[in-house]
């Protein structure tokens, strides 16, 4: 039946067009009842949802039933960047810093703690590794209240109370979340907390994964314990780290419930990004063109962002 | 080779000071949800010494209703997650099995739809299920969630698909069974761990999804868990002690499931799922 794949491509060449199309027609038929669904399914929540993004962002479009949405060009573009409060610019700056204060510090984090843990004489490895990873599976809401909590203004909010009240660092009781770059703080520490046990369980896994037989060989060569690291630890770890690298740039990038959650895009939107500045503007003000234009501006900066870093790690196929 | 004890000392310090950082804030949060009538910010002094109780997770449970969303979002989430493994696994195998004329092209227009982040189509897929007449409706929500998570669980079954050997699809074709007793006699059971990993996948991101939820359920009555924790918390915002209850209560069922499949989970995701996609 279907088993032997590869040898069909090369006797296809000789079998006629009528004949090639009637053996086309037939494996769609078997394979149709299994595929149906899915690319159904893609289809119309994914693939023309895409689409529908385009057009809307050329429209002033409208929810409301019979209402009429017309056609009005680059308006909804031109009024993003044209914006006297510079939302949209707003947010493009602060998705670079996200992705440049995030990336670094939660990388370093995680290569730390994972090199650490897997040394030789910790005991209770598992136990770090499943408190690490408590984060990643406590829900983005869940863990903003906790956030929002530790960070609440006045003298009673935990960060307050200990830089404040106990040791005397901060002046006065800082109100976080209603200054800008005192919000970015609060996100940037969420964002990391939240996240870097995912680096750290990676960073685990690649480790365990080497062979203990290059270090017997680099011991018995009379390398010492640093010598090791760096001649076999760091090179081994090399293409977990372009992984692991790509993954945290995509995350830093996408800053969402970041900042719906702790800050609504507060004060003053100052702290927006590209998607919570779209959901906002769509689901709030009911401003869908502007909204899906902002969206599909978002979508090609994400879709080149990606697909470069495929082309340049694509053969290791890691995703 | 025995290391010096200073050293060890050290590795220790970092890794538990590491391990203190993230399990305090939960502690803290544990502690906080105990105090009784936290009308403004407890002081840290009172969260510290107060006694463990049930009265703040009783008032939220029955009086505040999530009894109700627990059960509607168990509802949602089981619904749409074995619609999604279900869906997932008979794409897969289409495509780990199959030849078929376009299908090189079919997967690649698949996994472009993966570089860009599902967020920005929530605004046409809300139109869609309008248009179908689904808004405030739990069907608009597995339509969208079993719909939109095709193409993710897919690729990740695909890869394991494709490592099982043929050989094992001989005894099923001599017995004279075809696709379907290949698929559920040796594809389903053999991929039984990717599957499973990709359950409490599909179960995590469902149980606290909020964004699509909120928009397309209007109704009180039928909001799922996350949608009602961030209403709560707007309505009793300082009120952190019944926010937390409740939060403590919609993370236990995640929780559970990841301390049942910890160890397979944690291993797995990345040596198996990730290189041979």
């Amino acid at each position: 039946m279907s088993i032997p794949v590869a040898g069909q491509p090369k006797s296809a060449q000789r079998i006629p067009a009528g004949v090639k199309l009637k053996k086309g027609m037939q494996q769609w038929i078997m394979v149709l009842p299994y595929i149906f669904l899915g690319v159904l399914g893609t289809a119309v929540f994914v693939i023309y949802p895409m689409i529908k993004n385009i057009i809307i962002s050329f429209q002033e479009y409208s929810i409301m039933p019979n209402a009429e949405s017309p056609f009005i060009g680059f308006a909804n573009y031109v009024s993003a960047f044209t914006d006297p409060n510079n939302k949209v610019l707003m947010a493009i700056r602060n998705t670079f810093l996200n992705v440049a204060v995030t990336v670094p510090i939660n990388w370093f984090l995680a290569i730390v703690f994972a090199v650490l843990i897997n040394i030789h004489f910790v005991k209770h490895k598992i136990v770090f590794r499943t408190i690490y990873y408590l984060p990643i599976i406590t829900s983005w809401i869940v863990v903003a209240f906790l956030f929002r909590f530790l960070f609440a203004g006045g003298e009673y909010g935990l960060i307050n109370f200990i830089f404040y009240k106990q040791l005397g660092l901060f002046q006065e009781p800082v109100n976080f979340l209603s200054n800008y770059w005192s919000a970015m703080i609060v996100i940037w520490l969420f964002h990391i907390w939240k996240t870097v046990g995912w680096g750290v369980v990676i960073y685990l896994a690649a480790l365990q994964g080497i062979s203990k037989e290059y270090y017997e060989a680099a011991q018995i060569d009379g390398a010492n314990g640093p010598k090791r690291f760096w001649s076999i630890t760091v090179p081994m770890l090399g293409p977990v780290t372009a992984f692991v690298i790509i993954n945290l740039v995509n995350g830093a990038f996408n800053f969402f419930p970041q900042v719906y959650f702790i800050t609504r895009g507060g004060p003053m939107d100052q702290t927006q990004t590209l998607p919570s500045l779209m959901y906002l503007q769509a689901f709030k003000n009911f401003n869908f063109g502007y909204a899906s234009a902002v969206a599909v501006m978002m979508g090609i900066a994400v879709f080149l962002l990606t697909y470069s870093q495929m082309k340049k790690f694509g053969n290791q196929r890691f995703l | 080779m025995k290391t010096k004890w200073h050293i060890q000392l050290l590795v220790y310090g970092i890794i538990v000071l590491g391990a203190l950082a993230f399990l305090f804030p939960f502690a803290y949060m544990i502690m906080t949800s105990f105090i009784k009538g936290a009308y403004s910010l407890p002081r840290p002094k009172e969260v510290f010494s107060v006694i463990p109780n049930l009265y703040n997770y009783q008032l939220v449970w029955s009086k505040n209703n999530f009894a109700r969303y627990f059960l509607n979002s168990s509802l949602v989430t089981i619904v749409s997650m074995t619609g999604s493994l279900f869906l997932g696994c008979l794409t897969a195998y289409g495509f780990a099995r199959f030849t078929f004329p376009g299908k090189e092209l079919l997967f690649r227009m698949f996994l472009l739809t993966m570089m860009i982040p599902g967020v920005i189509n929530i605004i046409p897929q809300f139109l869609i299920i309008k248009s179908f007449g689904l808004v405030n409706t739990y069907w608009g929500l597995w339509l969208i969630y079993i719909g939109g998570g095709v193409v993710g669980s897919t690729f990740f079954l695909r890869g394991f698909f494709q490592s099982i050997p043929k050989e094992y699809e001989e005894s099923v074709l001599i017995d004279g069974g075809g696709s379907w007793r290949i698929f559920w006699n040796i594809y389903l059971p053999q991929s039984m761990p990717a599957i499973a990993t990709l359950a409490v996948l599909s179960f995590q991101g469902t149980w606290e999804e909020y964004f699509t939820a909120l928009v397309i359920i209007k109704d009180e009555a039928l909001r799922t868990l996350p949608v009602a924790l961030l209403m709560f918390n707007d309505k009793y915002a300082t009120n952190y002690s019944w926010v937390f209850a409740a939060s403590i209560i919609a993370l236990i069922p995640t929780v559970l499931l990841y301390i049942i499949f910890q160890k397979r989970f944690v291993q797995s995701g990345f040596n198996e799922g990730g290189v041979k996609g």
